[in-house]
């Protein structure tokens, strides 16, 4: 052992080298630029190219963002104001226009004490205790909380409760009235709940079913009214109504976006299902409705619910415009829905079919445990990017002369102390639906990373 | 000792309809069936009695009608004495200038942002996704105003263009002027103009066609024909001999030569746009409405373009492009030959529903005051004349009929592109 040691010639090394540090031009910061930013004379001129346009773009946005005049009652205020600092008017953003309106910008004419009408806006009214536009920020908070458990797995069960309660408090709690009136309406559902369980062991399932369609009907269209006089002559328990004609501003794209959301996404797997289906009356209906809804612009839906659905309603019929547009804007989307959830059916292999059928499952069974999970899971980016167009979409109702907010910053703009003013506006504007789009967009992307399930 | 009977013939039953499965879809279908008409025949039963409760039994006698409003921004010719049925034409027009110039716009600047999105250099592809995330995310109305506000706020009046020392002078080279009442541009004018040719006579859809327009599209389409002989011809010789003929020059020449020839004969000049007084006079203008449309739908659907095209490129297996420079391709001509045209199969069906959407999305023209069908028809005649029922359905056929035509043209390419399985 010791003599093939000896032998050994002595330039020959036996013990390894420490591995040595990568060049510092290939690591850190300096190789990610070399690597990113300068690996070619192309690569360097586009760099240089976008480093410049980068500097002009920052250069004329930044100070007029920062620079800016938050204290003023008017331009002509804000323009002196900024005269006197920097000695010219260009330039700089006068934020006093968002200080002095946001909150209309926010919440429309929403009365911020809806029992003080005559309360002016800024002062709150004498012996109240509740905080200026309480309902709808309770009204989103309980949004928030309500998705939660939609949302994210991890969130309390409890929360689905509420949930499921949302959709009768959010138009209890905005535009107010006896609380008799949403207990009612739910109280339908239990009706024709109690009506299937009560009947269908007595005279099956068919006849149960259709009770339990029709006695809900029956009792929303004929019952709920007087009952609730009723009650509320007993027990007048309830909050002040506030009129439609009050709603605006970012709270009514919220509302707008948050109703037409909700309802579009049952109604479109309903259709894309129908357009799916072997019965070819059902499939053809479907077809026309989601082909004609989606050939025809928004903004001719919105005519035919500003102008139009009166003459298709029984005469003396009026009803709110707000509704109205809510009832043409979800089905607005729920067309669009449909066509994104038929692409998910359609990417299905097969054999999803088949399996389901060979276990033998009903129509409804196979949908509802093995089609639906896998189609929906798969159009969860169009489902998304559907939430966001008609989100945007509801600016569109300023069209038709709802004050949402772009139909509000036309008005300030109207007023004198305003005149003239736009690009502040249009970033306060543009920043809010940002934000929440923006926000949704992520979100789907986050879904999709957890849905993913490891092969495609 | 058996014998053997058929098994006893079962009756009909009522209830069979429902839980027999040959006879259950045609029940639900009748049903469904039964339930539309109903609705259908409400609705219109409705509409009937409120129609006639108002004294308004539909026509269309409105159209004849004198329209008395102006339209500034128009293709034809047309001034208020002009019926409602050709101001509805010329919004009509109107309404398919601007989707066709949005498409090809937001083509060109969506495929541009969507392939340098994937660029390697880190700082563009950033700056390209901040531009589809900021223009994705906002509503295109809210677009369209601020263009609209661009336009008017911050572009000189042609007032700054007198005088001595001008505040503001034309761009190009002293052609086009830039005001914020809109943008002039040089117009072709002929001297020796071959005339117009006159359809329909007096009639509201009298339309004036160009012959010299007519004969250079005449000539160019001639002349493109006699280019693809010239190239087949070469590509024939190259399979023969393995060596293709030089044919650039001729190229040029067939493509020249005779669209110059026929210029100088009708004395083509350019008209560019002059101050006179307090305005510009000549040229073309285009007005703000138009431009600010123009240029928000083709910005924002051209952020969507780009997503798209971006996702096709992903599409396409890495192996494709690594077996193209294997080849020895470079990378523009990878991306020209091997990548594009099997990402173009990914590409185009979206694609279709984004030029859709640009097309109703131009409705919106009437928050700028852009007078296209919806501003017409949908909008000044509807106020007038007081036949909503009758302009808001004619409004919505005329979109689903422009739907239509887009898609079926789109559809038949798709079907073109298709790759062609086994």
């Amino acid at each position: 052992m010791g003599d093939t040691h000896a032998e050994t010639v002595t330039f020959v090394r036996d013990t390894m080298l420490p591995q040595q540090e990568p060049p510092l031009t290939t690591v850190g910061p300096i190789g990610w630029m070399r690597a990113n930013l300068f690996s070619g004379v192309l690569n360097t001129i586009l760099t240089l190219v976008s480093l410049a346009f980068i500097y002009y773009v920052l250069s004329g946005i930044l100070p007029w963002v920062f620079q800016s005049v938050w204290n003023a009652n008017s331009l002509t205020e804000c323009r002196e104001i900024m005269t006197a600092t920097w000695g010219d008017t260009h330039g700089h953003a006068c934020w006093g226009v968002i200080k002095d309106r946001w909150l209309q910008l926010l919440y429309g004419f929403y009365p911020p004490y809806p029992a003080y009408p005559d309360a002016n806006f800024s002062a709150p009214p004498d012996g109240h205790w509740w905080p200026a536009y309480f309902r709808p920020n309770l009204t989103l908070i309980l949004l928030i909380l309500a998705l939660l458990p939609v949302l994210f797995s991890g969130a309390p069960r409890k929360l689905l409760y509420l949930s499921a309660a949302y959709p009768f408090i959010l138009p209890w709690l905005l535009w107010g009235g006896a609380i008799w009136v949403p207990l009612l309406v739910a109280a339908g559902f239990g009706i024709g709940y109690l009506a299937f369980v009560l009947i269908s062991p007595r005279l099956g399932a068919l006849s149960a079913l259709i009770a339990a369609v029709v006695l809900p009907l029956l009792w929303w269209l004929f019952a709920v009214g007087p009952v609730s006089g009723a009650l509320s002559s007993v027990l007048d328990i309830g909050i002040a109504p506030v009129q439609s004609r009050d709603f605006g501003g970012y709270m009514l794209a919220i509302v707008l976006g948050v109703v037409a959301i909700g309802c579009s996404l049952p109604l479109g797997v309903l259709m894309a299902l129908g357009r799916q289906s072997d019965l070819m009356i059902v499939k053809y209906l479907c077809i026309g409705f989601i082909e004609f809804i989606r050939g025809v612009p928004l903004i001719t839906l919105l005519f035919v619910a500003s102008l139009l659905l009166n003459y298709f309603l029984p005469p003396g019929t009026n009803f709110d415009l707000i509704l109205r547009v809510m009832i043409m804007m979800t089905l607005f989307a729920a067309a669009y829905m449909a066509e994104v959830v038929r692409g998910g059916l359609a990417a299905l292999p097969k054999g999803q079919y088949e399996g389901a059928d060979s276990l033998g499952l009903n129509y409804w069974q196979a949908q509802r445990l093995i089609i639906m999970p896998q189609a929906l899971k798969i159009s969860i980016p169009g489902i998304v990017s559907t939430f966001i167009g008609i989100f945007k979409d509801t600016t569109l109702v300023s069209i038709i002369g709802l004050f949402d907010v772009i139909g509000l910053a036309s008005a300030i703009r109207a007023d004198t102390a305003w005149n003239g003013i736009y690009w502040e506006l249009f970033a306060f504007i543009g920043a809010l639906f940002f934000v929440v789009c923006f926000t949704m967009s992520r979100y789907s992307m986050y879904l999709e990373r957890k849905l993913q399930t490891g092969h495609r | 000792m058996t014998t053997l009977s058929d098994p006893p013939k079962q009756q009909f039953r009522l209830s069979m309809l429902l839980y027999d499965t040959r006879y259950r879809s045609a029940t639900i279908q009748v049903l469904a069936m039964f339930g539309f008409m109903l609705l259908a025949a409400w609705l219109i039963s409705n509409a009937a009695q409120n129609l006639a409760a108002l004294g308004k039994p539909i026509s269309f006698s409105f159209f004849t009608e004198s329209a008395s409003y102006d339209i500034n921004q128009r293709l034809l010719e047309y001034d208020s004495r002009d019926t409602h049925l050709r101001a509805a034409l010329i919004g009509l027009l109107n309404t398919l200038v601007v989707a066709v110039l949005g498409c090809i716009t937001a083509t060109i600047i969506g495929v541009f942002v969507g392939i340098l999105r994937l660029s390697s250099n880190w700082l563009v592809a950033r700056i390209m996704t901040v531009y589809v995330e900021i223009f994705r995310n906002v509503p295109v109305l809210l677009w369209i105003v601020f263009a609209m506000a661009i336009l008017i706020e911050s572009l000189p009046s042609p007032r700054d263009f007198r005088g001595e020392d001008p505040a503001a002078t034309m761009d190009m080279f002293g052609t086009v002027a830039i005001t914020n009442r809109g943008v002039y541009i040089p117009e072709p004018l002929f001297t020796n103009s071959l005339g117009n040719l006159h359809i329909f006579g007096d009639s509201s859809l009298r339309f004036d066609i160009s012959l010299d327009l007519v004969a250079v599209l005449a000539v160019l389409a001639a002349s493109i024909f006699a280019m693809r002989k010239v190239a087949a011809r070469a590509a024939r010789i190259q399979e023969e001999t393995g060596v293709r003929p030089k044919t650039w020059y001729i190229q040029l020449g067939i493509l020249f030569v005779p669209l110059l020839t026929l210029l100088v004969a009708l004395g083509f000049y350019l008209g560019y746009p002059e101050l006179k007084g307090f305005n510009f006079t000549g040229g073309t203008h285009l007005r703000n409405s138009l431009i600010a449309l123009w240029l928000a739908l083709s910005l924002y659907t051209a952020a969507f373009i780009a997503e798209i095209v971006r996702g096709g490129i992903l599409a396409i297996s890495h192996g494709q492009t690594e077996a193209a420079a294997a080849l020895g391709l470079r990378s523009g001509r990878i991306m020209r030959l091997v990548v594009l045209p099997q990402a173009m199969r990914v590409i185009i069906p979206p694609m279709i529903s984004n030029y859709l959407n640009l097309t109703k999305n131009s409705s919106l023209a009437i928050a700028v005051g852009y007078m296209d069908i919806t501003g017409t028809l949908g909008g000044i005649t509807m106020n007038q004349t007081g036949r909503e029922l009758e302009c808001v359905l004619l409004l919505m056929l005329v979109y689903l009929a422009i739907s239509l035509c887009i898609s079926s043209v789109m559809n038949w390419y798709n079907k073109r592109m298709k790759l062609v399985e086994r």
